[in-house]
């Protein structure tokens, strides 16, 4: 005789700890099966779009730290390179290539916190998030010495970045970037061949190469799909193209697939860091900008290839100090279009790593 | 799922948990263990320079949050700006730090301090009095290298030795 089921309505959220902060999952379930879920989002809405058309070009810069508050640096190049493109504005050499030294290390930062928090979310109950929150800890040391804050760096302007770097800040880095490989060999003995970890990844929550193009998907979700596109390589930004590094890809798109992924792109980040810091120029580090910047009337979209995809930031300038309109296209936000078709059919628990493995920041998606 | 070895995965992340628990612990006791924090450390507290500022409101026009209130009145005999009132309600403030770098008489610093927790509210607000620098709340290098060059050096986690016990 078959067990007679009904669905069964659970809201997982908005605070629950394997949400990565203020989100609702509205879960349908069949006994133990995902039918269907809803996300339900705006637990942390800020209005940053609307208070941005308030306030002056420089003062949206803090503003942009609290959008994805762990890759704040790649939040700030995101909107200068808008900016500078609105206004037409040249940025010194010396400031490029500590904007990329800058970038990448948050983008290791970042991925760290995104490797560990999806083991997490696997059973692997903190020893791995801990390790590498050590890691994240020394690069945000750097981070502090730089820009004076462990959070909101708020450190790049229009223009160049707010101050040089201190002349203790490359010996502390060459120590950094010797330490690093080691310790992702070490992240690597310890979980990569584990098999609690395999069983419960490998094989859950294929995302086909096809239909993360159709959902827009980028960043490491869409490249572990197989998916050969960073916008690093395809249409480079800043002084990227002066660059050797390769764009890993991974082939079958499921949640292994993308933990390894992400441990690709921080082994290929370091490789771009160990160039730029040999070719760093001597020099200013700031253009000639005034405090406040009024841009001619016109459009701008800058975007960049953050930790978790394309970030793109959208001004409209009506030659004021303030924007006229700004936009922003949060790459977790549009990641998370494919979370109900990679969940269905899938147990809650399987549920988990496959959000997990998508590596949100719930304050880029409500802004 | 079938493993043809089961187990070796898990015994060879083992070792590397077990390489941990032999090592140096990272963390530190922080009331009696102390680390320095950075030289361009932006906190809570600002320092305000009474001798330098003109009275201008430079910094109250760039504070995104508009945190800073100033009341100046004209001295018509020296043909310049008396400071009335200066506060900060740091409550509001973010530590953007755009007051200090816009300030174009080099007038308003961070200070270097970061143990500024209070009981009320209206303590958050600094006056003129509260914002002077004092031997306790000394100046922050942001922004200003040659006052950076005097603080101590920033304790980094990448000098610290983290190998063996």
């Amino acid at each position: 005789m078959a067990v007679r089921t009904e669905p069964f309505v659970l809201n997982m959220g908005p605070v629950h700890p394997s949400t990565h902060g203020v989100f609702r999952m509205r879960v349908t379930l069949d006994g133990e099966v995902v039918v269907d879920i809803e996300p339900v989002f705006g637990y942390l809405h800020r209005g940053i779009e609307k208070l941005a058309e308030q306030r002056t070009y420089a003062g949206i810069i803090p503003l942009t730290d609290r959008l994805d508050y762990i890759s704040s640096m790649n939040n700030n190049f995101a909107y200068c390179l808008a900016v500078e493109k609105l206004a037409g504005i040249k940025v010194p050499e010396r400031a490029e290539y500590i904007r990329v030294i800058i970038s990448e290390l948050q983008r290791i930062a970042a991925l760290l916190i995104a490797v560990g928090a999806f083991l997490n979310d696997c059973g692997a109950f903190f020893t791995p998030f801990l390790y590498m929150f050590r890691e994240r800890e020394r690069i945000v040391d750097l981070f502090e010495m730089v820009s004076g804050q462990r959070l909101t760096y708020n450190y790049l302007r229009a223009g160049g970045v707010s101050q040089d770097l201190p002349e203790e800040f490359l010996p502390a880095l060459r120590k950094f970037m010797d330490m690093m490989p080691r310790f992702m060999d070490e992240y690597d003995r310890l979980l990569q061949q584990n098999e609690i970890l395999i069983a419960r990844a490998k094989g859950v929550g294929i995302l086909p190469a096809e239909q993360a193009i159709n959902c827009s998907i980028s960043g490491p979700v869409l490249r572990a799909s197989g998916v050969k596109w960073d916008i690093r390589k395809d249409d480079p930004y800043s002084i990227y193209d002066r660059f050797d590094f390769d764009v890993p890809t991974q082939p079958a798109g499921d949640c292994y697939d993308r933990y390894r992924q992400r441990v690709e792109e921080m082994r290929q980040s370091l490789r771009i860091i160990e160039q730029a810091m040999k070719q760093i120029p001597s020099g200013p580090v700031r253009a000639e900008v005034p405090h406040l910047i009024h841009p001619p009337v016109g459009e701008a979209y800058g975007r960049i290839e953050c930790p978790k995809g394309e970030l793109g930031f959208y001004l409209v300038s009506d030659n004021s100090i303030a924007p006229y309109r700004c936009h922003i296209r949060p790459p977790s936000l549009i990641n998370l279009t494919a979370l109900r078709d990679m969940v269905r059919g899938w147990k809650v628990a399987d549920l988990i790593i496959i959000f997990g493995s998508i590596d949100i920041t719930v304050g880029e998606i409500d802004r | 799922m079938k493993f043809e070895r089961y187990g070796i995965g898990i015994a060879k992340g083992l070792t590397v948990t077990i390489r941990h628990l032999l090592r140096h612990p990272t963390v530190n006791q922080y009331p009696e263990q102390r680390l320095n924090i950075s030289r361009r450390f932006r906190g809570n507290e600002l320092i305000w320079n009474r001798e330098k500022c003109t009275g201008c409101g430079t910094c109250a026009k760039t504070c995104p949050q508009g945190a800073i209130e100033i009341v100046t009145a004209t001295d018509m005999a020296e043909n310049k700006y008396i400071v009335d009132k200066y506060e900060i309600d740091t409550g509001y403030c973010i530590q953007c730090g755009l007051c200090v770098e816009a300030c174009p008489y080099e007038a308003l610093y961070f200070s270097h301090n970061f143990e500024c927790a209070r009981y009320r509210r209206g303590e958050l607000v600094q006056g003129k009095e509260e914002m002077l620098e004092t031997p306790q709340r000394k100046v922050s290098g942001y922004f200003y290298p040659d006052k950076a060059q005097k603080l101590p050096g920033q304790t980094l986690l990448v000098e610290k030795i983290t190998e063996k016990r």
